[in-house]
């Protein structure tokens, strides 16, 4: 049961995406909004048309998986989640307070739809390795897709889950990774490069497709075909701008994990603008 | 932080500076870190001498055994993350390649226990103090404030051999006054008092101090001890706390399994044995503010102050 918006309705909807990422980032006082904004168009596409998950039943056995590895930036799935009706809008604000729901990194169990608890980076794709597995064992045909960061793949245990999962032919498991150049000390090409991605990848064994992961078109594109289950598992390198959306944060270090103030906050809304 | 005591700098702060005056004492010393330098301070040592600095990326078992492989060949190694990375991904690491040989790495964990707020559980050091008492022969260090950071840090620095440190990410409350010393291995009688002990370390003494003096107003004399050093722990100040004032609490910000309470109670036990009441953790906490967080997690003064009436109660 998903709304399938179309690709101009999910455009605007990655507008009201983005202004609820820098809201609730600035209500919270604290939280990523650099990696958030950088995988919109990635997650409002699935959310808005590729999942197939219905959030009154959000542990329904043949749902899809969405399972955010890189935690931090789960602002953009609170949001998106939001929007689609797991819970109400105005809990947005309560990001990271204390009895909110809304934890600062994934919490499995708070909320229906979060299928993991991450936010010690590198976990995530061994998970949905295993999801992938059962539903092969179960004989069921849903989708696990996996959000992973370009930093966060200097992790160890991210080229152990990738072994496997080409090992195991897992051909319903969806590898994202959000390639916004950056991680939390500086550009991921000074503190660990691990370019070239899609050579990497693709001798690991995985399909791999490069697109503009803030192209809505090509994500779509993506997605279409990462749907085609071709024997191995699909990666999709997208070739994301941190901060995407905002001028003083797209590409800038310091807006990892910093949270505007009100001025900050006004500023940037004013450049997302509203959605029409 | 929920105590009225002056603040100070956080305890990481502190790490920064230790850094960069042993970068400019020392040609052996090496610092590496998992892509949170600017978070754990040592990106001031990579300021200054950045060709002895290495910043291995979101790595942290590689970074144990690369810091393993530094050490074995004469450096010094600091190594740092958020204690919870540390502890967790670098567990089997710090135990074959840093434990077992004794080599001399300095394993810096900060942003330790719940008070690190908002960011959530998964971030929280609440087991750090179980895992790196399972490395035998890891000195285990956990100081409270700036002016007793520096020394402690000063002296693992000096000393050889493997040492895990907690420290903060919150300033911290000030505990210690100018010019006292502070000596790892050492624990600090921060207050005298012959009706019961309060044993602390970390954010939790300022909240100890604050119990004391509630307790004072009640008449009772409670002693407060900083166990700064869990390993090696100090038996002769707690046996002799033990003897003279029959009843004990333990405060700490950890799981309270396995941490300061366990091996504050094993050596009562040996040497003195008295009723003992433990306020700590019980399980993973949440997002929050880190004052809202010790609130809702029992980390309060009227817990210690709680538990302090229970263990008079049962040592009569
Ligand atoms: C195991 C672990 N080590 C360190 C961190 C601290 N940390 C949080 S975000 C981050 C950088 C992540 O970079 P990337 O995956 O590229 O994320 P993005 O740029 O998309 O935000 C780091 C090092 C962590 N959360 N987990």
């Amino acid at each position: 049961m998903s709304p399938k918006l179309t690709q101009a309705e999910c455009a605007e909807m990655c507008v009201r995406i983005r202004r609820h990422i820098i809201e609730m980032i600035h209500a919270a006082g604290s939280g990523h909004p650099g990696g958030s904004l950088s995988a919109t168009e990635l997650v409002t596409a699935l959310y808005f048309h590729f999942l197939r998950q219905d959030p009154q039943h959000a542990d329904a056995p043949d749902r899809d998986r969405f399972i955010l590895s890189k935690g931090h930036g789960v602002p953009v799935q609170y949001a998106a989640m939001a929007e689609r009706g797991y819970f109400p809008i105005a809990d947005l604000t309560t990001l990271r307070h204390i009895d909110s729901r809304l934890e600062g990194h994934p919490v499995k169990g708070t909320l229906p739809g979060i299928e993991a608890s991450t936010g010690a980076l590198g976990q995530g794709l061994s998970i949905a390795c295993g999801h992938a597995l059962a539903g092969r064992l179960d004989g069921r045909d849903f989708i696990t897709y996996c959000l992973l960061g370009d930093g966060e793949i200097n992790e160890g245990q991210v080229w152990e889950a990738a072994l496997f999962a080409a090992h195991q032919r897992l051909e319903r498991l969806v590898a994202i990774v959000d390639a916004n150049h950056i991680q939390l000390d500086g550009y991921t090409a000074d503190i660990l490069d691990t370019e070239p991605l899609v050579d990497k990848w693709r001798s690991f064994g995985w399909n791999v497709i490069e697109i503009d992961g803030n192209d809505l078109a090509q994500v779509f594109a993506a997605y279409e075909a990462a749907g085609a289950n071709l024997g191995r598992p699909f990666c999709i390198i997208a070739r994301t701008i941190k901060g995407k959306g905002v001028s003083f944060m797209e590409n800038s270090v310091a807006w990892h994990g910093v949270a505007p103030d009100a001025e900050q906050t006004a500023a940037a809304l004013a450049e997302i603008g509203e959605a029409r | 932080m929920s105590t009225t005591r002056p603040v100070g700098r956080a305890t990481r702060d502190a790490y920064g500076d230790v850094l960069v005056a042993l970068g400019a004492q020392r040609e052996d010393v090496v610092v590496l870190d998992a892509d949170l330098s600017g978070s754990t301070r040592s990106g001031k040592f990579a300021a200054a001498y950045p060709e002895r600095f290495f910043n291995v990326g979101i790595c942290e078992a590689n970074l144990v055994g690369v810091a393993a492989g530094l050490a074995g060949a004469g450096k010094t190694a600091f190594i740092s993350s958020f204690s919870s990375f540390l502890l967790c991904k670098g567990f089997d690491q710090l135990r074959m390649a840093v434990a077992y040989p004794r080599e001399n790495v300095k394993i810096i964990g900060t942003h330790g226990g719940i008070t690190l707020g908002e960011d959530g559980a998964s971030q929280m050091s609440i087991e750090d103090f179980a895992l790196a008492l399972g490395l035998p022969g890891v000195v285990v260090c956990h100081p409270a404030d700036d002016a007793s950071a520096l020394q402690l840090l000063t002296q693992i620095a000096a000393a050889d051999g493997p040492a895990y440190v907690r420290l903060g990410r919150e300033k911290a409350p000030t505990i210690y006054g100018e010019g006292q010393s502070v000596e790892l291995g050492r624990a600090e009688v921060l207050r005298g008092g012959d009706d019961l002990t309060i044993v602390a370390n970390g954010m939790m003494l300022g909240l100890a101090l604050d119990a004391a003096e509630q307790l004072a107003a009640q008449g009772v004399q409670a002693r407060v001890i900083d166990v700064h050093t869990l390993r090696p722990l100090d038996e002769a100040t707690l046996a002799a706390a033990a003897r003279e004032t029959g009843a004990l609490v333990v405060v700490e910000e950890h799981l309270r399994v396995a941490g300061l309470g366990s091996v504050v109670a094993q050596a009562v036990v040996q040497h003195a044995p008295a009723p003992m009441r433990f306020v700590g953790l019980d399980g993973y906490a949440e997002s929050g503010s880190p004052s809202a967080l010790l609130a809702k997690y029992g980390l309060t003064c009227e817990a210690i102050v709680g538990a302090a009436q229970e263990v008079l109660a049962a040592k009569r």
